[in-house]
């Protein structure tokens, strides 16, 4: 409504870019907010060691929110990727003792991108909405994993596997290093390769997307892939750092991982969104479960908190961007 | 050089259940402005998507330079030199203007990454050459209608367009803005650029164009030259009869006062608007695209904020009302950007024109199917608009046919007071006069009407009285004997007092 005749007024001096970055990812302000309040709250909060434990916590949702981010610019939503994930984490354990341990992770990693592959095409070909395709997904694959499992935790026997996950940088696990890394990639696709601006132009304008000669479905197809073989990487490190594969791994993870990445900015619409945003969304909610859990909140009180947070994030957004009105 | 760029013989093209496209020929030479006209779905959108690679034809040749070719994908037609600028603009609000002059094309190296800096430098030298005034970083949602279309006609600079199509391209500009883009389009044909030009408004067709091809029904009906033309010959061709100028005014018989404001202002877009409107009254109000006009009344129904004024609904006042309220009290708005408002676009025409008010076809909770669709083949009839049935998916319909069902859907309603936002725009000159029936029939029902318009003849034509509006201020008022053209005129064209006072 407010583009009447308007160019935005684009401050160019490094001060008001700086709070221009700041307004997009105002997530960043929230997040050193809750460091603040929790650090006054319990002084085992600020520690080297709870950092590092936030890291990692963190970076296993904040690995599936990468793939979730890129769908989500598609203007797509994937549900199924705790169930990937527990799919690939068992089977990169399962089939060890029958192929070894690098073969069992290849297959592990497989499995996450034939079905993100099988999500993407359902999508791209059948016209149904991605909720319903990966909600089915969702259910189906957990059955799978039920069924190969045995409903029973397997167990790894080579003890050599668990300590892969075991190297530490300074404060920094193999995980939260993979997620940073994988973050800074994707970002990089985002905003420097055809692929990226592919997506934000599928997901702002899908019809300005096809009528430019944009491949539509191949392009949301290679987003659902990335997404499903993301989910596979983090059922994988899930599976080194535990040691074991339960049927129940990553249970309603995917909730928690649209959160993180809705948290972050990133617009369930699509067409707008970043990694930035989302590594912001997910250290934000990492801390969050953290510092209330160091306070030793009851359970559902958390609950309760997350999710006013959430709500508060989003009322936020639209005040501060006026995203949502077109 | 061939003198002729892009020629298109015998194209045929089928969609279920209707020959879009009949052994279409047609050509287009290098440095002039040809005009594409014909009813709504007569078949011009689908002539152009078909070249711009959007569609395949179903057999004949496009020769593209003198060789046949076949356009396989936009893409395919951009890199050609084709570019078509479409009904609907085509852009991705998000990304930057530089991002969306090369939108799907952007340059890249091998490896899938963009250089970003030629594709910067590049917009930038394309904007520059069109003399725009904006830069190739800004975000495109945050420019103007005119700016954005401006980005689509770089792309014809970026990719060094041998034709360029403009498929209604003056729907929402104001005449300032159109007469830039003819300025653009004369630019462009003066550098050897072959152009279509499609649009419904008549003046516009003589002003431009060239040559002129009538389209209907997927045939064409003639190509001729538009200085060896008159409009009678061109609508004969269009719609097989001639349009005498001739409008259904509703009887005079007033009732009740329904509506009246008094010093409604919105800073910035109008100030110190008073008038009303009786039962069975169509007021009109006339002015120049931006003068204000839409803004009046969307402040009256509560889509925007007023700073001031007073309101009285069938003689009482009341607080200004909020969007809800004004549905519930009985007030309907058709505003002029129809496609938001729109329609659920996989339902039929029948569904949608009964959507928003299902209690008028419904006794209880059970649907009344017959009166729903005897109501659909009531204006689908009176409105000559183009489907296969009452259920074709309204996605699958011509950009004007969208716009009759938007129509339809509000003028079967029954409300005290109808507004009516520009409701000829995007519509085939056949159907504007049915259109103006309608108007009609309504008041005389003893609706109170209020019809937008900047087309003079039918502000003229429907109206009782007629507000003319300049610069955010009501200038006059007219009714009776003075409603001419040339009182209009001058009253639109002076400095409202109120404003030059200031
Ligand atoms: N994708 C489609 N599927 C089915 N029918 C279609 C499709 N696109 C167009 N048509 C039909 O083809 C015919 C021609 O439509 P087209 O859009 O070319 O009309 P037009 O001349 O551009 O009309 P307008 O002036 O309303 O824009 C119409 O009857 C329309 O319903
Ligand atoms: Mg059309």
């Amino acid at each position: 409504m407010t583009d009447a005749t308007t160019t935005s007024s684009q401050s160019t001096s490094p001060f008001g870019s700086v709070i221009q970055w700041l307004l997009r990812n105002h997530i960043w302000v929230f997040l050193a907010l809750t460091i603040v309040v929790f650090s006054l709250a319990s002084p085992y909060f600020l520690t080297v060691k709870n950092m590092s434990n936030i890291l990692t916590q963190g970076a296993f949702i904040g690995i599936l929110a990468i793939g979730m981010t890129m769908v989500m610019i598609d203007g797509e939503i994937d549900l199924s990727v705790g169930a990937i994930l527990a799919l690939a984490c068992a089977l990169s354990i399962g089939l060890q003792p029958v192929i070894g341990s690098w073969p069992a992770v290849f297959v592990g990693l497989l499995s996450g991108a034939a079905l993100g592959f099988v999500n993407g095409t359902l999508v791209a070909l059948s016209g149904m909405h991605s909720f319903i395709v990966t909600l089915g997904a969702l259910i189906g694959i957990r059955g799978l994993v039920f069924v190969y499992t045995g409903e029973n935790a397997l167990m790894v026997e080579d003890f050599a596997y668990t300590e892969i996950a075991e190297v530490y940088l300074g404060p920094l696990s193999l995980t939260a290093m993979l997620f940073i890394a994988l973050a800074l990639f994707f970002q990089w696709i985002l905003s420097s390769t055809r692929h990226g601006r592919e997506t934000y132009a599928v997901g702002d304008n899908i019809e300005a997307a096809h009528d430019a000669g944009i491949n539509v479905k191949r392009h949301k197809i290679i987003n659902f892939t990335l997404c499903g073989t993301l989910a596979a990487v983090c059922g994988i490190l899930l599976s080194m750092r535990l040691g074991t594969a339960e049927p129940n791994a990553g249970k309603v993870w995917e909730l928690w991982t649209i959160i993180a990445v809705v948290l972050g900015g990133t617009r369930l619409q699509g067409g707008y969104g970043s990694m930035w945003m989302t590594i912001g969304g997910v250290f934000t909610l990492a801390v969050l479960r953290n510092g209330l859990r160091l306070l030793n909140t009851p359970n559902y009180v958390e609950l309760m908190v997350m999710g006013a947070v959430l709500i508060l994030a989003l009322v936020l957004d639209k005040a501060l961007n006026h995203r949502g009105d077109h | 050089m061939t003198d002729v760029i892009l020629e298109v013989r015998d194209i045929t093209k089928t969609f279920p259940g209707v020959k879009a496209l009949d052994a279409v020929s047609f050509d287009i030479r290098p440095g002039e402005v040809h005009a594409l006209v014909g009813e709504n779905g007569a078949g011009k959108s689908t002539l152009m998507k078909t070249l711009a690679g959007l569609h395949q034809p179903d057999g004949g040749e496009i020769l593209y330079m003198g060789k046949p070719i076949t356009v396989a994908g936009p893409l395919e037609a951009r890199q050609e030199g084709i570019l078509l600028i479409h009904q609907e603009l085509s852009l991705s609000p998000e990304l930057s203007v530089a991002e969306n002059i090369y939108l799907g094309a952007w340059p890249t190296n091998r490896f899938g990454v963009l250089k970003k800096r030629e594709l910067r430098q590049n917009s930038a030298k394309a904007l520059k050459a069109l003399g725009c005034g904006f830069g190739p970083d800004v975000r495109v949602g945050t420019l103007s209608v005119a700016m954005q279309q401006m980005v689509e006609i770089a792309r014809a600079e970026a990719f060094r367009a041998n034709v360029v199509i403009f498929d209604e391209p003056t729907a929402s500009l104001t005449d300032n803005e159109k007469d830039q883009l003819f300025q653009t389009i004369r630019n462009l044909k003066s550098k050897g650029v072959g152009i279509v030009y499609i649009s419904h408004k008549m003046d516009e067709i003589f002003d431009i164009t060239d040559r002129i091809t009538v389209l209907r029904d997927g045939q064409v009906q003639g190509t001729v030259d538009t200085a060896g033309t008159d409009l009678n010959q061109i609508t004969r061709m269009m719609i097989g009869r001639t349009l005498d100028n001739y409008f259904v005014k509703a009887k005079a018989e007033f009732g009740e006062e329904v509506l009246r404001v008094e010093g409604l202002s919105n800073k910035g877009l109008f100030r110190d608007v008073s008038f009303s409107v009786r039962q069975g009254e169509v007021l009109g109000l006339y002015g120049l695209v931006g003068a204000g006009r839409s803004e009046v009344v969307e402040t009256i129904f509560g889509v925007r904020k007023a700073d001031g004024g007073k309101l009285w609904w069938n003689g009482a006042e009341i607080p200004l009302p909020t969007p809800r309220q004004s549905i519930d009290m009985g007030m309907a708005l058709v505003p002029e950007s129809r496609k938001e408002q729109g329609l659920v676009l996989m339902m039929g025409g029948r569904e949608n024109t009964s959507l928003p008010h299902l209690q008028l076809f419904s006794s209880g909770s059970i649907m009344d199917k017959k009166k729903e669709l005897e109501t659909y083949r009531k204006y689908q009839e009176a409105l000559a608009i183009k489907t296969t049935g009452p259920d074709q998916a309204v996605s699958q319909l011509s950009g004007g046919n969208q716009q009759k069902f938007v129509l339809a859907k509000w003028l079967c309603a029954n409300p005290k007071l109808i507004i009516l936002d520009e409701p000829t725009r995007g519509i085939d000159v056949g159907s504007k006069s049915a259109i103006h029936e309608l108007i009609a029939e309504l008041a005389e029902k003893g609706l109170a009407v209020i019809v937008i318009s900047s087309e003079m003849p039918e502000v003229l034509g429907v109206s009782h009285r007629v507000l003319t509006m300049s610069e955010g201020a009501v200038v006059a008022a007219f009714e009776g004997d003075g409603l001419t053209e040339e009182n209009l005129i001058d009253a639109v064209s002076h400095q409202p007092a109120s404003v030059a006072a200031e």
